[in-house]
């Protein structure tokens, strides 16, 4: 099966259910924003999509095969802060996923594969307009600019899936306006799955083609330890629910659709066949 | 204006860090002239007349016994030790340091050792220095060595896991192994903030230097003023005290300025 596949996923710590019975199917080239009071476990989520945290039960997917338990450079991640190396240039901040690439022992390139890699990073800067910054340290960067950064750092690699993680949520409203456009652009041109966690339910509709809510089902301070956040709405839930779950899950209307990618086969659109109209 | 509003201009700064400096050395002429009034052959508290001819004599006139400048040859006999010492101490302080803070299985291992280890009073093993290794220079190195390193290792460690989670989980998505993550994410971003906790151990190691000088050596620093204490010689210790803490205070201005230099994009970090 293609996609992200999230297979009846628990996340325990302890007594403290944090997300329950997750059941998901997400297509590729799709965009999903995440959205939910804060605790509600869509960070973890996150994290576990990205290999830093596993489920305590059920089993995450992509393309048919089981997650790796770490992360690694299939899955590209832009963080809220400290996404990019303060002590390398921008341009060697771009470099550097090439050059873990390419050179095992050293880390470093060097003449010809050092060029290259060179223009590649001058191409995604310029891409993410940051042309004429690439001598600069990403402390002297603007906060938009440094995740306008993270963004080209992170697409270097080539990952089949962007996880953003309020990549935004410390802008201010134009420039995020700015960076919306771009990060819109970047997944309409790259077979890209993007998840995205996010505040803001605004951007979380601009954006994603798909958004899904997280919600804790109870709220009996007492219990509270028991529930974790789950998938709710029209799924139907087996047990009532402890934890927090997926309480809405649909399609943004109207849909976006990934324009195809050259020379490949054209994008399947990303839908779960799911509308919840009512809230369009 | 309320106290806290009133900030001094570069001129005032400069004035007023002089004064504390002045008075210290006006103290010392009252109580030196004040003491020679008395006695003119008092030792503890020599005249600045007395003091000059002292370091006429140990730094600039040849000893008639070794035809050295004794001051001179102290020095680099001292600073011989003392930065061998730290330079061994930061190497082995950053290779463990990083390899403790990074991976939690050299955590496991090494952490508690160290945590214990560390509070051993390294002038306490310096008679076990001095039995297994000779008199030396090797164990006068050792306990620098021993008094810097154990200290540097925790620090660096921790400093290594005070580097944002972020920053390692996004090394990894852009595909880089453990001994990638630690040479190229790690090491640079440790390497000022050991500058930082080496400018922290030269009290430290010029203390320890001094204890392994005064109590078996033929040169150095604190062997001359262990040496000349016998003979009460203010005269010359107090030059010898000025001259240590001058050359610790370049060591220490050297150490900033090397950082500022070598790691540019610090400065932003820290500040970010």
């Amino acid at each position: 099966m293609k996609g992200i596949v999230f297979d009846k996923v628990w996340k325990e710590y302890g007594d403290h259910v944090v997300l329950e019975q997750i059941n998901l199917e997400i297509a590729p080239r799709a965009f999903v924003a995440l959205v939910g009071p804060s605790g509600c476990g869509k960070t973890t989520f996150l994290r576990m999509l990205l290999g830093e945290d596993t489920p305590t039960r059920g089993a995450i997917l992509v393309d048919g095969r089981p997650l790796k338990p770490e992360p690694d450079s299939d899955r590209g991640v832009v963080f809220q802060r400290y996404s990019v190396f303060p002590h390398l240039t921008v341009v060697q901040n771009v470099m550097v996923g090439r050059e873990f690439e390419k050179s095992r022992l050293l880390g470093r390139l060097f003449g010809q594969s050092r060029k290259a890699a060179h223009d590649e990073a001058m191409q995604l800067l310029s891409a993410v307009g940051l042309e004429g910054h690439e001598n600069k340290y990403p402390a002297s960067l603007s906060g938009g600019m440094q995740q306008r950064l993270a963004l080209a750092q992170a697409l270097n690699r080539r990952p089949k899936i962007l996880l953003l993680d309020e990549p935004f949520g410390a802008l201010d409203p134009g420039i995020r306006s700015d960076i919306h456009v771009l990060i819109r652009r970047i997944w309409n041109e790259n077979d890209l799955t993007v998840v995205m966690v996010t505040h803001d339910l605004s951007e979380a509709f601009r954006l994603g083609t798909r958004v899904i809510a997280f919600e804790r089902q109870r709220n009996r301070p007492e219990e509270q330890e028991r529930y974790g956040a789950t998938l709710t709405g029209d799924l139907p839930t087996p047990a009532p629910p402890l934890g927090a779950t997926i309480t809405r899950d649909f399609d943004v209307w109207p849909p976006k659709i990934a324009s195809p990618l050259p020379n490949a086969e054209p994008a399947p659109q990303p839908t779960n066949g799911k509308n919840d109209s009512a809230l369009h | 204006m309320r106290a806290i509003n009133i900030k001094p201009n570069r001129g005032w700064h400069v004035l007023l860090a002089c004064i504390p400096f002045l008075l210290v050395l006006v103290a010392y002429a009252i109580g030196s002239s004040l003491r020679l009034a008395e006695n003119p052959n008092d030792k503890l508290l020599p005249g600045f007349g007395a003091i000059a001819e002292a370091v006429k004599q140990y730094a600039f006139t040849e000893d008639a016994r070794t035809g050295l400048y004794l001051m001179w040859s102290d020095t680099v006999a001292s600073l011989a030790r003392l930065l061998s010492a730290l330079a061994i101490s930061a190497v082995i302080a950053l290779f463990f340091g990083i390899f403790i803070g990074m991976l939690p299985l050299a955590r496991s291992t090494f952490g508690p050792f160290f945590a214990v280890a560390s509070m051993v009073p390294p002038l306490a093993l310096l008679p076990i220095l001095f039995i297994v290794m000779g008199l030396g220079e090797a164990s006068k190195i050792a306990l620098i060595v021993i008094g810097t390193a154990l200290k540097l290792i925790r620090d660096i460690a921790l400093r290594v896991q005070e580097i944002p989670r972020e920053q390692i989980i996004k090394a990894q998505t852009l595909g880089a192994s453990t001994w990638q993550i630690a040479t190229r994410v790690i090491t640079p971003q440790v390497l000022p903030r050991m500058l930082d906790a080496l400018r922290l151990e030269i009290g430290p190691a010029w203390l320890f230097l001094i204890a392994a000088e005064a109590i078996a050596a033929d040169s150095g620093l604190g062997y001359r003023i262990f040496l000349v204490r016998r003979y009460l010689s203010m005269d010359v210790i107090i030059p010898y005290v000025i001259w240590i803490t001058i050359l610790a205070f370049v060591m220490d201005m050297a150490l900033r300025w090397v950082q500022g230099r070598a790691f540019p994009w610090f400065a932003g970090a820290r500040a970010s």
